[in-house]
C-alpha cells in the first residue's frame, strides 16, 4: 500500500527524528531486549505506527463500508446493532439424555444456539459396539449410533425455532440426514430448518486428522450436501470451512487464515466441476476461525479473511451474487492456549479472545471452559464462559460501532500484511495443483508441524511468556471436573442392541443396499441416506456399506 | 563411550486425532539423541504393544486426549505383562486430570507428563531412568 508521497515528507522526517532521539535513545538506557516484540505466530512488530504506514490507503478499495465489498469492516451495514453474534456453546456428552438436559439448561439461560459435540466413535463413523470404541462411549461428546438416540438428543427442542451447529466430518451427511428426519418426525419442514454441518474434510487431513474416506470420494459426498442443500434445505451451512484445528495443530495465524481459504476455493473448484452455479451454493458455505492470545493479530487476521474471501469470490470464481462474497464465521476461542496450571487464569485469556472475535467481526461465538485442560466442562464452568459473552456484549460497549479499530495505523498494516502473506501462500498452493495435490504433498502438514515446534521450544526458551507455566508459577487445589460414568456405555450399548433387534432389518438391509448402487452409479446420496436413517440403519453400518464403495484413507506417518 | 541409543516407541492409542503433541515429543527425542518410533494415529493396545517388543524399545511413550485412560492403559499393562515385556518404562501425557494419577501409577505407569511439561524435562527423565541402555 506504500507509494512514494512527497506531502508525507516533513511526517517522515518527524518520525525519524523522534526513532533517534526519543525512542532509541530510552532503549539505549534500558537493559531492554529488543528481540522479544513478536506476536505469539512470531511476526515481528515496530514500536510504533504512523500514518506513514497507511500511505497510500484507499479506503473504498481496501476498506469500504460495513455491508460493501470488499467487505473488510463486516458483512452487514448494521453489523451489531442490527444483531448481536450468536452465542453458541459447543457441547454434547454422555447419552443423547444428559446432553439434550444440557442443552435445555443452556438455553434457558440465554444462549441462542445449539452445538453438537459427538463422541470420537461417531466423528468416526463406527457404532458404539465397534471394538475400538471401548473406554471411548459418551467421552469426548454425546453418543449417536442411529436416529433413535437423534430423536432423544433434540426431544423437546423446537427444530423451527434453534439453529443447530454439528461438528461433524466425515460422517457429516449421514448426521445432517438424521437431523433432517428428527425434523420431519416434529413437523419440521427441510425448507425451515437452519444449522450448520462442519463438513470440511481437507482440514481433518491437514490437522485435526478425523479421517474415514480417501480425499476423492470424500469431496465427492461433500458436493453431494452442496448439491442437496441448495435445492431441499436452503437455510443450511452445508460446510464450515475450518481453520480452528489448523491453528490448534500449531499453525502460525497467517497459516491458518492461508490454509482455510486455500481450503474454501479447493471446494468451490470441485463444485464447479459438478457444473453446481457459484451464485447458488457459495451462499451457504461458511467458515470457523480460532481467537488466539494475540489480540491485534488475530482482530488483523479476521479483518483480511473477509477481504479475502470476497476478492476471491468476485474475481477469481466471477460470483454475481454479493452473498456469495461474503465471509460468514464462527469463531471459539484457543483450546491449546488453555493452561491446566492455575485453571482460573484460563477465564481472563477467554476473554480476550473472545472480545478479539467480536472486535473482529463475527457471527457466532463459542467461549471455551477454564475447566477444559482436564475435562469436558462442568455446568459452572460453561456458565462463566457464556457469562463472558455475555459482558461483552451487554457492558463493554464494543458493539456500539462497527469495526471500531478500523483505520488504526496498527490494525490496518496488520491486516494488509496478512492479506499479502496469505495470498501467497495460496499461490504456491495453486501452483502445486491446488489443496488435494498439496496435502498429498504434505505441504501444509509439514508447516503446521514446524511453526508447533518452534512455539514449543520459544516457550522453553522463555522467549514466549505464559502465565502460570514458565513464569509465575504457583501451586493451586486441584478444581471440580466433570466425570462420565462407565454405565453410560453400558446403557448404550443396550439401546443399541434393541434398536437392532426391532427394527425392521430386511428394510434395513434393503436400503443399505440401495446405497451402496447409489455410491457405485455416483448419483448423490443424500436421498439415499435419508432412507437407510429413517429405516434405523445404525451410522456404522451406513458408513460400513460405504467404505465398501470408497476404501479407507491410509496416512503417511510422519513427524 | 558410544552406547547403544535409547529407543522411545511414542504411541497415540484411542480414537483421538490430536497428534501435535505427540510429534513435538517426537522431533524433541530425535534431536536429544534417541532413536523415535512414532505408531501413527490411532493404534490399539495389541498393535502398540507388539511394535514395542519387536522394535525392542527401553520407552513407551503413550499420548491420550480422549479420556480413555483407564480403560486403554490397563490394557496396555496387561498385555505387556503377558508378553514378559514388563521392563519397558512406559510413561503417557495428554488430557488426564489429578484424581486419576495415582490409579495409573499404580498399574505400573513411570510416569505422567500433565499440559505444560517441558520437552526439556521429558528428555532428562528419560535419560535419568533409563541408564541400563548405555551401558549395554
Amino acid at each position: 500500500m506504500k507509494k512514494n508521497n512527497p506531502s508525507q515528507n516533513p511526517l517522515k522526517q518527524a518520525f525519524s527524528i523522534w526513532k533517534k532521539e526519543k525512542f532509541d535513545k530510552v532503549m539505549r538506557d534500558t537493559d531492554c531486549d529488543q528481540s522479544g516484540f513478536t506476536t505469539v505466530s512470531g511476526k515481528k512488530i515496530k514500536e510504533l505506527y504512523t500514518p506513514l504506514d497507511l500511505d497510500g490507503l484507499d479506503y473504498a478499495q481496501q476498506l469500504g463500508f460495513p455491508g460493501e465489498y470488499p467487505y473488510t469492516r463486516g458483512i452487514h451495514p448494521t453489523m451489531y446493532r442490527g444483531r448481536l453474534w450468536t452465542m453458541r456453546q459447543f457441547s454434547g456428552f454422555g447419552a443423547a439424555e444428559d446432553t439434550n438436559k444440557r442443552y435445555k439448561y443452556l438455553l434457558s439461560h440465554g444462549q441462542t444456539g445449539l452445538s453438537v459435540a459427538f463422541h470420537l466413535p461417531t466423528l468416526m463413523g463406527i457404532d458404539s459396539d465397534h471394538p475400538l470404541a471401548v473406554g471411548e462411549v459418551g467421552k469426548c461428546g454425546v453418543a449417536i449410533d442411529s436416529l433413535a438416540d437423534m430423536e432423544i438428543l433434540f426431544d423437546g427442542i423446537p427444530l423451527d425455532k434453534i439453529s443447530t451447529s454439528m461438528t461433524i466430518n466425515p460422517p457429516a451427511a449421514v448426521l445432517w440426514a438424521m437431523y433432517i428426519a428428527v425434523a420431519e418426525k416434529q413437523g419440521v419442514s427441510p425448507k425451515v430448518i437452519s444449522g450448520t454441518i462442519q463438513n470440511d474434510i481437507l482440514k481433518e487431513y491437514i490437522a485435526q486428522k478425523t479421517f474415514v474416506f480417501p480425499p476423492e470420494s470424500s469431496m465427492k459426498l461433500i458436493v453431494d450436501t452442496f448439491e442437496y442443500g441448495a435445492k431441499e434445505v436452503p437455510r443450511w451451512n452445508t460446510i464450515s470451512i475450518s481453520g480452528y484445528h489448523i491453528r490448534e495443530a500449531g499453525s502460525t495465524a497467517v497459516q491458518e487464515l492461508a490454509f482455510t481459504l486455500r481450503d474454501g476455493i479447493e471446494y468451490v473448484e470441485w463444485a464447479q466441476k459438478r457444473g453446481l452455479d457459484v451464485n447458488e451454493f457459495v451462499p451457504r458455505l461458511s467458515f470457523f476461525f480460532n481467537a488466539h492470545n494475540d489480540f491485534f493479530e488475530e482482530i488483523a487476521k479476521f479483518r483480511a479473511a473477509r477481504k479475502i474471501w470476497a476478492e476471491v469470490m468476485k474475481e477469481r470464481f466471477k460470483a454475481k451474487d454479493p452473498r456469495s462474497w461474503w465471509l460468514r464465521f464462527h469463531t471459539q476461542t484457543s483450546g491449546v492456549s488453555l493452561m491446566a496450571q492455575q485453571p482460573q487464569n484460563n477465564v481472563i485469556r477467554v476473554a480476550l479472545q473472545a472480545l478479539a472475535a467480536v472486535l473482529g467481526g463475527t457471527q457466532s461465538l463459542h467461549t471455551n471452559s477454564l475447566d477444559e485442560t482436564y475435562a469436558l466442562p462442568s455446568e459452572d464452568a460453561v456458565t462463566i464462559a457464556l457469562r463472558t459473552q455475555q459482558v461483552i456484549a451487554h457492558e463493554s460497549g464494543v458493539i456500539n460501532s462497527a469495526d471500531p479499530l478500523g483505520g488504526s495505523y496498527f490494525v490496518e498494516t496488520l491486516t494488509a500484511q496478512m492479506e499479502k502473506e496469505a495470498k501467497d501462500y495460496i499461490k504456491k498452493i495453486d501452483d502445486m495443483g491446488g489443496m488435494v495435490k498439496a496435502i498429498e504433498l504434505g505441504f501444509p502438514q509439514k508447516e503446521i508441524a514446524d511453526s508447533a515446534y518452534w512455539y514449543q521450544k520459544a516457550v522453553e526458551r522463555k522467549e514466549k511468556i505464559i502465565v502460570g507455566v514458565n513464569a509465575f508459577e504457583m501451586d493451586h487445589e486441584p478444581i471440580p471436573t466433570l466425570k462420565i460414568e462407565d454405565t453410560v456405555g453400558k446403557q448404550q450399548l443396550a439401546r443399541l442392541k434393541k434398536i437392532k433387534k426391532t427394527r425392521n432389518n430386511s428394510e434395513v438391509k434393503a436400503k443399505l443396499l440401495d446405497l451402496k448402487r447409489a455410491a457405485k452409479d455416483d448419483q448423490n446420496l443424500m436421498p439415499f441416506l435419508l432412507g437407510c436413517v429413517k429405516a434405523y440403519a445404525t451410522l456404522g453400518e451406513i458408513m460400513d456399506a460405504l467404505k465398501e464403495i470408497y476404501g479407507e484413507y491410509k496416512e503417511p506417518i510422519t513427524y | 563411550m558410544a552406547g547403544k541409543k535409547i529407543r522411545v516407541l511414542v504411541a497415540k492409542p484411542g480414537l483421538d486425532g490430536h497428534d501435535r503433541g505427540a510429534k513435538v515429543i517426537c522431533r524433541s527425542l530425535r534431536d536429544a539423541g534417541f532413536e523415535v518410533i512414532y505408531t501413527g494415529l490411532r493404534r490399539t493396545p495389541e498393535e502398540i504393544v507388539s511394535s514395542a517388543i519387536q522394535e525392542d524399545v527401553d520407552v513407551i511413550g503413550l499420548s491420550i486426549l480422549s479420556g480413555a485412560h483407564n480403560v486403554l492403559v490397563p490394557k496396555i499393562m496387561d498385555l505387556l505383562k503377558e508378553k514378559g515385556a514388563e521392563d519397558v518404562n512406559v510413561i503417557a501425557g495428554g488430557i488426564i486430570p489429578d484424581k486419576d494419577i495415582p490409579g495409573l501409577e499404580k498399574m505400573g505407569i513411570s510416569k505422567i507428563f500433565l499440559p505444560g511439561s517441558s520437552t526439556e524435562d521429558i528428555v532428562e527423565w528419560i535419560k535419568e531412568n533409563i541408564k541400563e541402555a548405555s551401558a549395554v
